[in-house]
């Protein structure tokens, strides 16, 4: 581009940014329910707080002590696992749902609304489903396991226990991954199929090289919502395992509210909010960067072809 | 004004340090519109990617001292600073 072409384009934009000023409310809202909220849980991790009248300034000591609390260490690690599991599972799942599922007809329509079907359930009623399905005497799960021959318990053993709420995880948001990823197949154009087919590809290259890669994107959006809902599942292992037996099922979020509700410890509780929000931030932001920069990349080889 | 919500001095602090880092990062941007580019940093960023991610590291960094150490959050702090200068310069 030449210098007056510059020039001229440059006259021609009105430099006018009045329209920001509308976003102003919503500024305010997400100040009011997002900004300040997050204010206050900094704030409240330097303190020791006793009631409305009463707070010390602490400093970081909270932060020291959340960092090298024992507790605090086993049940991040258990949640690491636990996500790393979900997305272990889900994902491969999901993809071979997806490509498995009728494309056309009433048949599509069925398994679509049955695929949707655990999403809809709220995840109390997910985790007393499974309360009842896995229970050894009257429960379907646990009484047919049992009189399989395999002992199975989720309330004494810890590994069912651990068994039983992956599996929860999986029966409830499989469908979710399943689901994204059907609707990433259907927006292939037909050519690559016929070009595939021309060029006598086979399925696992079809898979491969046509179908893998146009589901990146909606794989990124999966992989982000599996691993941020996982990682701060509270409701169904509450519900289902109440953290038991010992504290094999006891994840993050659940030690977070014991600490912050049931001790009323609000400053270490805070202080671990915190480092949580940061790790969750962390990944999330791993996991975008490097998906969106994948495709960038690949898009930039594509334009040197 | 200080005793609602028990807001403490030097979170208040932090806060202001965060705000006038974004305002004068705005300031900067309308002034000088900067562009994508590649560092040292394994993708191209632009000044405010670049931001983020030394605020992000030296969150870590400070949570390292506290939680591997017992030395003081000032070492952490000037090698926080120390990394936030090299990443929005050569990053």
């Amino acid at each position: 581009m030449t210098g007056a072409k510059v020039w001229k384009r440059t006259m021609n934009k009105i430099p006018n940014n009045k329209a920001w000023w509308l976003v102003l409310p919503m500024f305010l809202l997400v100040a009011f329910s997002a900004i300040i909220p997050l204010m206050t849980v900094v704030n409240y991790s330097l303190q020791d707080i006793f009631d409305q009248n009463t707070a010390y300034f602490v400093g970081v000591e909270w932060y020291q002590e959340v960092l090298r609390d024992t507790r605090l260490h086993d049940s991040l690690l258990r949640q690491f696992g636990f996500s790393l599991s979900v997305l272990l599972i889900e994902i491969p799942l999901g993809i071979a749902v997806a490509l498995m599922m009728p494309t056309r007809g009433w048949q599509a329509s069925a398994v679509l609304i049955l695929l949707a079907l655990p999403l809809l359930i709220p995840w109390n009623v997910v985790g007393t489903i499974w309360q009842v399905f896995a229970r050894g005497d009257i429960g379907l799960f646990g009484w047919t396991l049992n009189n399989l021959g395999v002992d199975y318990n989720y309330t004494s053993n810890s590994l069912d226990a651990w068994l039983t709420v992956l599996l929860m995880d999986v029966w409830h948001w499989t469908s979710l991954v399943a689901l994204l990823c059907y609707s990433g197949l259907r927006a292939i154009p037909d050519a690559y199929y016929q070009a595939a087919k021309i060029d006598r590809a086979s399925p696992w290259a079809v898979f491969r090289y046509i179908q893998l890669p146009r589901l990146k994107n909606v794989l990124v959006i999966g992989v982000l919502l599996r691993f941020m809902d996982s990682f701060m599942i509270y409701t169904e292992p509450f519900v289902l395992t109440g953290g038991g037996p010992g504290t094999s099922t006891t994840f993050l979020s659940q030690t977070l509210t014991q600490m912050a509700i049931g001790q009323f410890d609000i400053g270490p509780a805070a202080a671990f909010s915190l480092v949580y929000f940061l790790i969750v931030l962390l990944v999330s932001w791993v996991f975008f960067t490097t998906i969106t920069h994948m495709e960038k990349s690949d898009n930039g080889n594509k334009h040197d072809k | 004004m200080l005793n609602w919500m028990a807001w403490t001095m030097p979170s208040g602090l932090f806060f202001i340090g965060i705000a006038s880092i974004l305002l004068v990062m705005t300031i900067f941007e309308i002034r000088k519109p900067c562009v994508e580019r590649k560092g040292w940093l394994p993708i191209p960023t632009t000044r405010g990617d670049r931001l983020f991610i030394g605020l992000l590291s030296s969150a870590f960094i400070h949570l390292s001292f506290l939680g591997l150490s017992d030395l003081s959050l000032w070492i952490a702090l000037a090698m926080s600073a120390l990394l936030m200068l090299i990443l929005l310069r050569w990053g």
